[in-house]
């Protein structure tokens, strides 16, 4: 029970995955503008995440076992597969969520925090149920980064920015700052 | 190989090969202008040296897709083609992590999961999808061959101010007086965020200031432009005075 505390834990905070490890940026940077699609994007991502590590235990234990160099292949292959039986799955069983997640379900194929897990994951060895927990805590991690990021941005709109900063440099340091908040988990570390 | 005018790419007619080429370097540059690719831009940015390896071997997926992917264009059916790009780089991407590993192992070791994650670099989908499926294998090889030193040009930049500010030196070698104190925040996740933001800021700035100076040229030239078109009248209405 400790360790899948401490894996948690150290996914969702520690090594959180967008803002200490650098993953995900693409959408953490380009759809953060809105609280509400922030935390349905971070839903998403934490749903295909789960996914991601069920298939990637399962390939890891019965597939890949005779042929590792085909690791990348076959993740990236099945990650694509999974997020469209998912997409249909849901289009056909609830087309409001469907609806509401809209362009995000596609888009998070190309994420690279999923295929980061999937590849984590096998480095460190994690077993079926660890994988799982590794996967919520990182989706729990990037959902957090996703609704920090977009409550300060929409209070930012208020906000008198100088012409030359607005854009893309101001949010890159604001996840600077929220990077370095991040940084002071890193004493939940020696604590455990 | 002869050159064929390109059949459907819409903007892009009537592009020589040198613009092909210079394209990606500047005036598209990936990392400053497109803002594709970020993950390693700001992940593994904390030396130069860093960046060069992600850069070379981004380089490496990226012109080989290129080539192979302009090759077959025309078989790929257009429901599949995605899938089938993605499953070219993954191949390739495959190949490159045991290269370095069996090659430059302190690269890889120092890139570590960021070799694998090229494939989900959009940029190199996006020129599969923007560019190579559209054009001869020819003119895909000089995009990609130019989106790549872009790219690596990118890295280099942000690595640039991180690895000076962070560690004082550049390349392995020291630049800043010896009573500099690094900015130990630089080499830690936080100055991957801030040293791009930095990079971005300074770009800005410049574009700004090279804006308002053309607009400035501008207006001198409307006002000599102005001045020369009175003097003669001017000349001929005391003419007609006199």
């Amino acid at each position: 029970m400790r360790t899948h505390l401490w894996i948690l834990l150290s996914a969702m905070l520690v090594n959180n995955f967008t803002l200490v490890m650098f993953l995900g940026l693409c959408s953490f940077l380009g759809v953060t503008n809105k609280l509400s699609t922030a935390i349905r994007l971070g839903l998403a991502d934490t749903f295909v995440l789960v996914i991601t590590s069920i298939s990637a235990s399962i390939l890891n234990r019965w597939v890949l076992t005779t042929a590792p160099y085909l690791r990348i292949v076959a993740f990236i292959i099945v990650i694509a597969s999974m997020v469209q039986i998912t997409e249909m799955a849901v289009k056909k069983w609830s087309p409001t969520l469907f609806r509401e997640l809209g362009i995000y379900l596609p888009l998070i194929t190309t994420n690279c925090a999923i295929l980061a897990l999937a590849i984590f994951q096998t480095n460190r060895g994690y077993s079926f149920g660890e994988g799982l927990t590794f996967a919520i805590g990182a989706g729990a991690g990037l959902t957090i980064a996703l609704v920090l990021m977009a409550s300060i941005r929409e209070k930012l709109e208020l906000a008198d920015v100088p012409a030359v900063a607005r854009g893309t440099a101001t949010v890159l340091f604001i996840a600077g700052a929220l990077s370095m908040a991040f940084m002071g988990f890193a004493g939940l570390m020696s604590a455990t | 190989m002869r050159m064929l005018p390109p059949p459907d790419v819409p903007g892009a007619q009537g592009a020589t090969a040198m613009q092909d080429l210079l394209r990606g370097l500047w005036k598209e540059n990936p990392t400053f202008v497109l803002l594709l690719g970020m993950c390693p831009t700001m992940a593994i940015t904390n030396s130069v040296r860093n960046s060069v390896a992600m850069g070379v071997t981004t380089a490496f997926v990226m012109i080989l897709s290129a080539i192979v992917v302009s090759t077959i264009r025309k078989l790929v059916s257009h429901e599949v083609r995605v899938a089938t790009y993605i499953l070219i780089i993954a191949t390739f991407v495959q190949l490159a992590d045991i290269l370095t590993e069996a090659f430059i192992p302190d690269a890889h070791k120092a890139l570590g999961a960021f070799i694998p994650l090229i494939v989900g670099n959009c940029l190199v989908l996006g020129r599969q999808e923007a560019f190579s499926s559209r054009n001869t294998v020819w003119r895909s090889t000089l995009d990609s061959i130019g989106m790549s030193a872009g790219f690596t040009l990118g890295l280099s930049t942000v690595g640039t101010v991180r690895e000076i500010l962070g560690s004082g030196t550049w390349f392995g070698l020291r630049v800043m007086p010896a009573n500099f104190e690094p900015w130990v925040i630089m080499n830690l996740p936080p100055g991957g965020f801030i040293g791009f933001g930095l990079v971005l800021l300074a770009l800005a700035a410049w574009t700004v200031q090279q804006k308002k100076r053309a607009a400035v040229r501008a207006a001198i030239e409307r006002l000599t432009s102005a001045e020369g078109a009175r003097a003669p009248a001017a000349a001929m209405a005391g003419e007609g005075a006199r």
